[in-house]
């Protein structure tokens, strides 16, 4: 098993300058019956994407034909509330590889990881920066470089660092998982057991 | 330095630390649900490989069933195929699960405790955010994304950074009317829907230890809501009179044993928490959200705040809230229509939160607009609730006790609360949409919402109630 890898990317970015997004809004609770990974994409922002009868919202960044790439830029606290690895499903479904926010919610940075998506938490200052370049230029392009841990936008040249877990930074460059991990270490797990029974 | 409590029960249960800060964590008890588990099951499928531990799972159906006519085929075609594939996953797994219908079936984190599998000093994961419930034993509880529950199912352990810990004092008493629910929506409305994020958080004070152990569920159960891990308290007397007797609680002298080691529970006089806060249980009046996240709380005899102080992105996040639910700056929340009425959930749906509501609304009638859902959070409940004879009292008043669920809290099934109405909700979250497409949520505890329902607005239940 494995996730996707991910090393270094250069792509446009959709902006959603909207404060704690929660993950009912990311995929709202009637979109989870399904009992496998797929297709949630469609689903992604649902009632911000479409009105009751299913038509586009105009306004909203996702139907705005200015705006694509694989990056999604969202205001702070981006992914609180329900736990739903549902949320990452469907943002990576959708077509993103990286998601930027100047705040994470906890479960939702782990859910990303362990789906090959990249959550990059910049300051709030630099992120105005990237709301401010993609609002000069939709067509503004950045680039992510995983083994360096740096962002840049291109269309300024600035460029700030970014933070990792270097056990999720391998994985991610690797394309490993968790539980290939977790199963290696099967005797050290049973020896843990044995002596707390 | 002394250790926290909650540093005691994570150091217990690491089997090795990784570089960088990652734990592998051993797991004590591993609830599931029909929800975020399949996708879990399959990857196991996939790597041809079952639960290593089923002895230490336990299932649940809850996020999707009907609460009503349990007792027939479930109507809607995916729920059923989910509440099916739940069932075949747990079989083939020989995980327990608490069949639909079944004495001890409810909501996860209803009939964890009930059933006496929680327990102090446990390590505990379930994916669902609301696992922080847990901790209310004195136990490391909380929710983790499906990725995860394949990893529980594969060793028993996760990986995880260990969180930073932080401690939430509320001193002194709270005032008659004021519920475990409003104090925990009073510390969300002043730090923040993101103020506990990368935190694990000691609610502790005499306000805390006052409470009874379904209070204090609810306090921890809140604990995601201000962004946190978890929440923990430690286990005392209160905690050991809840847990002695319970069909898995260990029974006669290794209960005792027990009690022995969770009295050891408890941060010591010198630990020191990465961040500290300090409330008064006086300053806590019955509380009432306006927005669309549970920071959006006031007291119910407020007024709705001003963005004075916000800028930027905080503005216009402040102003989306407000036109979503229709209220503007400066109103008064008391005398607002309200349209709906739920009681229930993992947050509010135990036999207290029943007699509170039932005893409220003795001897008066539901206001003829309101609809109320009262949704018992297990079949332990409902049961206890028809043995008082609380669901004469709520069908004299005008209410019906529904069958147990997640229900109306996050409109999975079909209990969906219609676009643009106001429902005053004892469940956890007010984000738009979350009752269902366009409904509005104002969070509440049982007895704002029995105010609401007799009042067909919002009222404070100390003036309605003379209490």
């Amino acid at each position: 098993m494995s996730i996707p890898k991910f090393t270094r990317l250069i792509t446009t970015a959709c902006p959603l300058n909207i404060e704690n997004i929660d993950t009912d809004q990311i995929i709202p609770a009637r979109f989870l019956k399904a009992v496998e990974r797929k297709g949630f994409g469609d689903n992604l922002f649902r009632d911000w994407r479409y009105d009751e009868s299913g038509g586009r919202i105009a306004g909203f960044p996702l139907n705005d034909a200015r705006y694509g790439g694989e990056i999604l830029v969202a205001a702070k606290n981006f992914g609180c509330g329900s736990s739903r690895e549902h949320a990452a499903w469907a943002i990576f479904d959708y077509g993103f590889r990286v998601v930027v926010s100047s705040f994470f919610a906890d479960i939702f940075k782990n859910n990303a990881l362990n789906n090959g998506l990249l959550p990059i938490q910049v300051s709030e200052d630099f992120e105005r920066k990237i709301f401010a370049a993609i609002e000069a230029d939709p067509a503004a392009r950045f680039e992510v470089d995983l083994p360096a841990q740096t962002f840049t936008i291109l269309s300024t040249g600035e460029k700030t660092s970014f933070a990792i877990d270097g056990y999720k930074k391998e994985c991610l460059l690797n394309g490993f998982d968790d539980v290939d991990y977790l199963l290696s270490i099967g005797d050290e797990i049973a020896r843990y057991e044995a002596a707390h029974a | 330095m002394g250790k926290t409590l909650f540093d005691k029960v994570w150091d217990a249960h690491v089997v090795r630390q990784l570089d960088g800060g990652r734990s592998v964590l051993y797991i004590d008890r591993h609830y599931i649900h029909e929800v975020t588990s399949p996708v879990a099951f399959l990857g196991l499928r996939n790597r041809g490989i079952k639960v290593a531990r089923p002895q230490n799972t336990t299932g649940t159906p809850d996020h999707n069933v009907p609460t009503q006519d349990q007792d027939k085929p479930v109507a809607e075609e995916q729920s059923r195929n989910q509440l099916e594939a739940f069932a075949r996953n747990c079989e083939e797994n020989g995980v327990e699960y608490f069949r639909l219908g079944s004495p001890q079936h409810g909501v996860v984190h209803i009939v964890g405790p009930e059933q006496g599998i929680t327990q102090p000093g446990m390590t505990i994961v379930c994916g669902d955010s609301h696992t922080s419930t847990h901790g209310a034993f004195g136990a490391v509880a909380f929710g983790i994304g499906t990725s995860e529950v394949e990893m529980v199912f594969a060793s028993q352990c996760i990986l995880q950074p260990k969180p930073k810990t932080m401690r939430i004092t509320v001193n002194g008493r709270r005032g008659p009317g004021v519920t475990a629910k409003d104090i925990v929506l009073y510390v969300i409305s002043r730090i923040s829907a993101s103020g506990g994020t990368g935190h694990f958080i000691e609610f502790a004070g005499e306000a805390i230890r006052d409470l009874s152990m379904e209070e204090r569920m609810t306090v921890c159960n809140m604990s995601i809501e201000c962004g946190a891990r978890g929440g923990i308290i430690a286990p005392d007397q209160t905690t050991f009179d809840y847990v002695k007797g319970r069909p898995r609680a260990p029974k006669g002298a290794d209960f005792e044993r027990a009690v022995a080691r969770w009295k050891e529970l408890c941060s010591d006089a010198d630990a020191r928490f990465d961040a500290e806060y300090e409330f008064d249980a006086a300053d806590i009046e019955p509380m009432i959200t306006y927005g669309t996240n549970p920071g959006m709380g006031m007291g119910i005899t407020g007024t709705i705040p001003s963005d004075e102080g916000l800028s930027g992105s905080d503005r216009a996040s402040f102003a989306k809230a407000l036109d979503y639910m229709d209220f503007r700056s400066g109103e008064k929340m008391i005398g607002k229509r309200v349209d709906y009425v739920f009681l229930g959930s993992c947050t509010n749906g135990r036999i207290e939160d029943f007699r509170q509501f039932a005893r409220a609304v003795q001897g008066r009638k539901k206001a003829p607009h309101v609809t109320a859902w009262l949704v018992p959070g297990s079949k332990g409940v409902e049961a206890q609730a028809r043995a008082e004879g609380l669901d004469k009292i709520l069908a004299e008043a005008g209410f019906e006790l529904r069958q147990p669920g997640c229900s109306a809290c996050l409109a999975m099934n079909a209990d969906k609360i219609p676009a643009g109405m106001y429902s005053v909700s004892t469940s956890n979250r007010n984000f738009e949409g979350r009752q269902g497409p366009g409904a509005r949520t104002l969070l509440a505890g049982p007895l704002v919402a029995a105010a609401a329902a007799v009042t067909g607005c919002v009222s404070d239940p100390r003036e309605v109630f003379g209490l």
